[in-house]
């Protein structure tokens, strides 16, 4: 696509003032050192803002009733009033980024404060490196591709097969880019380890040999080595955490099932590193909107409404964690600790808390150390490293559990280490279960088995059964969950029509009924 | 401009009403929007079909808010924690106002009253005004401007004075064009409903509030899309008694259960003030289930299956699970009725519960 092409009605350019705005933002931006690539901005009237985020910000995508789900909510959700889109961008080279044709002009300014903020994100994280930046003609690709098996093998076919594959869509590897994980090997690897002696004796004169090579060491040694061989035969060799990839390359599939497969993984792969920094990325553009706005952009007479919108953004509501909130505050923090010297050995060894409140080195690193924070950091770590105690106190933060007697969610903790905790369990894999691919063999019988590492939640069996229903159809033969229920061994089988649960206890079964 | 995105919408809205892919209608869950109705909160209900993933279970641990309070103190419903991976849509909540009519009508778009005929001479009809077209007469409140200025600007480039440098555009008569609707008429019948309600003893607070809004909403929605439907209230414990609308939606009493003695004053209404071939006739009761005899509900059955059920269009039993109910009643009714489709039972367990038990008992095509 043209850098200069507009997606939509009569390709709209910008109005002369908002031309005007962007020029004199993004100079604003480079001279506080923001870093990104040419920015295109188009005016959307609702439906065409609601209908591209229902697409996950692209114009186009492949035909799926979800997207239409989606696009229902967010319209109903507009039209009641309930809640609107004012700002989306795209990670893209160019970055094609979206304003609301009715917003105010004090709006559009504010949105493209923040669009900038989001685009040198994805510049300068490392965690979008690896992303595909013409990811705009790539999503076109997919739709014509799904929309041309569409046409060989009808809706429902490939509708049916697409809504399976959405079943396993987190089952991917999101450091995929980042570790190496396996070594490629070959067979030959495995048939010279096998053939090789594998223990070495020392010399040793026959009366002495089993003192020097004592016979259980050696029968040890020979145990390992036979195990070692037996593991590279294994298939996959080591727990695989990319179930999708695995799938579509053993599964027992037709190419065009490979061919739609891969369009998803890829579209996952691809959104992967922006649900890994939501905070850190919305925090980061809530920053620069917020310094931007009320440093240079801002008219006296829309303080008001700026004020309105702003805190609408960053707005907590109860009993769940706003990332733009989370964000912008943590690196606030991280500035203001930077700025006075409030960190390393000195820091962490003083427990005056009299010294501790009014440290204040006049080091001044605050700027350059959010800068660097925002280049190498993703949710966990940024959590994991910048959040304090003192943090979670002034913020309010506190973990909160359900009260199964009386009927609703309940304030836990306010101690930092339980807060701190949940915090990054949340963020673990999205909170998402963890599985991997440990058997493609299974039994000898071309069977999967997927593991759950159990982190102490267990899986909703109902769920679970649903989607290995889905995984089963998918692989082709019948497939296995290892994971644990109430602290249970529990395997749950699907072969594609029937769902057994081997060590389940009963009443969780009857409560289903 | 038609959106590319229609045609999923489209797709989306089959799926839900169950023409395609019936094998989807299982992951279906009436997802909702809280909206705001004075200082009642209200959802607006919207399906949602969830797609299976491997997700965590019931020892989910809570998670991590923000804001006042003590340990022990009640945080509020967590919200989703918008996790869609993706786009990063700036999202604004705003409190809405829906007016109950609104409400009525988005709840109303799967709902019908069933099996409804045409009968008796008080003909009465469900007519609406739709916008639909444009005319060249009309007042001038319903002016369409845009099309108006529209004509003119043709008539004046046609005519050679419209001059781009002062772009004037000045509509004559001929230009201007009205909005002109059309009047939908489907005559219907007369109507009545008559809403019975168990207020007995063993009817906690919760589970009375639970058919107060089930009726209410019926009430509603009937209100709002058939006209001059009639409605009648009763309520029983041993002794049931009829009562005007607002007493219904408040009374709080107490005592035993007779579920004939409403019965009985319903045949009594519907002989006196209803007779069948006049009127479609559509009797709701609901009841945790809990009669006081077998006796009783044996004289029930007969109530019914002799003159209730031989007038009614359809008669519908709503039951609340409630903590000292047996629940007989429902099973009763079913065992009795099991092949009467005039008949249509529904548990309501739970508040969330309510939607969906208005669908089983108004739902199209059930």
């Amino acid at each position: 696509m043209a850098h200069d092409g507009y997606f939509f009605r009569s390709r709209r350019g910008l109005p002369a003032e908002l031309v005007e705005a962007q020029v004199r933002v993004e100079a604003i931006a480079k001279g506080y050192g923001l870093d990104f690539c040419e920015i295109v901005f188009e005016m959307c009237d609702y439906d065409e803002i609601n209908m591209i985020a229902a697409y996950g910000g692209f114009p186009t995508r492949y035909p799926h009733w979800r997207f239409g789900m989606d696009f229902l909510q967010m319209r109903k959700g507009y039209e009641y009033g309930l809640q609107k889109i004012y700002e989306m961008v795209i990670n893209t080279v160019p970055s094609y980024a979206y304003l609301l044709d009715n917003n105010t002009f004090m709006d559009q300014k504010l949105v493209m404060a923040h669009v900038t903020g989001h685009v040198d994100f994805f510049t300068n994280s490392s965690w979008f490196a690896h992303t595909n930046r013409k990811m705009l003609d790539q999503m076109a690709n997919h739709a014509a591709r799904v929309r041309r098996h569409i046409d060989a093998r009808g809706v429902s076919t490939v509708e049916q097969f697409i809504d399976a594959c959405l079943s396993i869509e987190n089952l991917i590897d999101p450091y995929l880019h980042h570790i190496r994980r396996t070594r490629p090997r070959s067979e030959s690897d495995i048939e010279r380890a096998s053939l090789e002696p594998g223990v070495v004796k020392l010399p040793a004169r026959s009366y002495m040999d089993k003192y020097i090579n004592p016979p259980e060491y050696i029968a040890a040694q020979r145990k390992k080595k036979a195990e070692e061989v037996q593991q590279m035969q294994r298939f996959p060799e080591s727990p695989l955490r990319d179930v999708m990839l695995f799938i579509i390359q053993n599964g027992r599939m037709a190419r065009w099932q490979q061919d739609v497969m891969g369009i998803i993984r890829d579209e996952a792969i691809y959104f992967a590193p922006q649900a890994q920094t939501k905070i850190m990325n919305e925090g980061w553009a809530s920053y620069w909107h917020t310094t931007m706005m009320t440093r240079d952009l801002l008219e006296d007479s829309e303080v008001i409404d700026y004020a309105d919108h702003h805190s609408g953004t960053v707005t907590m509501r109860p009993g769940s964690i706003n990332p733009y909130k989370i964000g912008i505050e943590l690196y606030r923090h991280i500035e203001r600790r930077w700025d006075k010297g409030q960190f390393g050995k000195d820091w962490l060894d003083c427990d005056d808390v009299v010294v501790k409140r009014d440290w204040d080195k006049g080091t001044g690193l605050g700027r350059q150390k959010i800068f660097e924070v925002r280049r190498s950091h993703n949710d966990i770590t940024f959590i994991d490293e910048f959040l304090t105690e003192d943090f979670v106190r002034e913020q309010g933060l506190f973990t909160y559990e359900y009260d199964k007697r009386a009927g609703h969610y309940k304030v836990d903790s306010r101690e930092f280490s339980a807060v701190k905790q949940k915090l990054l369990f949340m963020l673990s894999n999205r909170g998402n279960p963890r599985i991997f691919v440990t058997d493609g063999n299974h039994a000898n019988r071309g069977e999967l088995e997927l593991t759950h590492q159990h982190e102490g939640t267990d899986i909703q069996v109902q769920w679970a059964e649903q989607t290995l229903r889905n995984v089963a159809n998918l692989w082709g033969r019948p497939v296995h969950l290892v994971t644990q229920v109430d602290d249970n061994r529990v395997v749950l089988h699907h072969d594609g029509t029937e769902f057994k649960a081997e060590g389940l206890k009963q009443k969780g079964r009857r409560r289903r009924a | 401009m038609i959106l590319n995105i229609e045609n999923d919408l489209n797709r989306f809205k089959e799926i839900v009403k169950g023409k395609v892919r019936k094998d989807l209608r299982r992951y279906m869950s009436s997802g909702e929007m809280i909206g705001k109705q004075g200082n009642k909160r209200v959802s607006i209900p919207l399906p949602q079909i969830g797609i299976p993933r491997f997700r965590y279970g019931k020892n989910d641990t809570g998670g991590v808010g923000q804001g006042e309070g003590d340990d022990g103190d009640a945080v509020g419903q967590p919200g989703d924690g918008s996790g869609k991976a993706g786009d990063q849509p700036g999202q604004h909540s705003i409190e809405a106002e829906v007016s109950l009519e609104e409400l009525a009508e988005i709840m109303g778009e799967e709902l019908a009253l069933p099996r409804i005929e045409p009968r008796g001479s008080k003909q009465i009809s469900s007519e609406r005004d739709r916008y639909t077209g444009i005319s060249k007469l009309g007042p001038e409140a319903l002016r369409h401007n845009k099309r108006t200025f529209r004509e003119a600007l043709k008539r004046q480039i046609a005519s050679g004075t419209y001059a781009p440098a002062r772009p004037v555009i000045v509509p004559i008569k001929d230009d201007k064009r009205y909005r002109s609707w059309k009047t939908k008429n489907e005559p219907q019948s007369a109507a009545v409903i008559i809403y019975m309600m168990d207020v007995s003893g063993s009817m906690g607070n919760e589970q009375k509030e639970i058919v107060r809004l089930e009726a209410f909403w019926i009430d509603t929605w009937l209100r709002h899309n058939y006209k001059n439907v009639e409605t009648r209230f009763i309520i029983h414990d041993a002794a049931a008694r009829e009562v005007p609308r607002d007493v219904f939606f408040r009374t709080k009493e107490s005592g035993g259960t007779l579920i004939s003695s409403a019965y009985k004053l319903a045949v009594k209404i519907l002989e006196e003030d209803y007779p069948a071939q006049d009127w479609n006739i559509y009797p709701f009761h609901f009841s945790d289930g809990d009669n006081w005899s077998a006796n009783d509900t044996r004289s029930c059955m007969k109530l019914l299956n002799e003159h209730i059920i031989p007038v009614s269009n359809q008669f519908s039993y709503g039951q609340v699970d409630s903590e000292y109910g047996s629940g007989q009643f429902y099973k009763d009714l079913n065992e009795q009725f099991a092949k009467d489709e005039r008949v249509v039972t529904s548990r309501i367990p739970r508040r969330d519960a309510i939607m969906d038990s208005i669908k089983e008992f108004l739902g199209k095509g059930n």
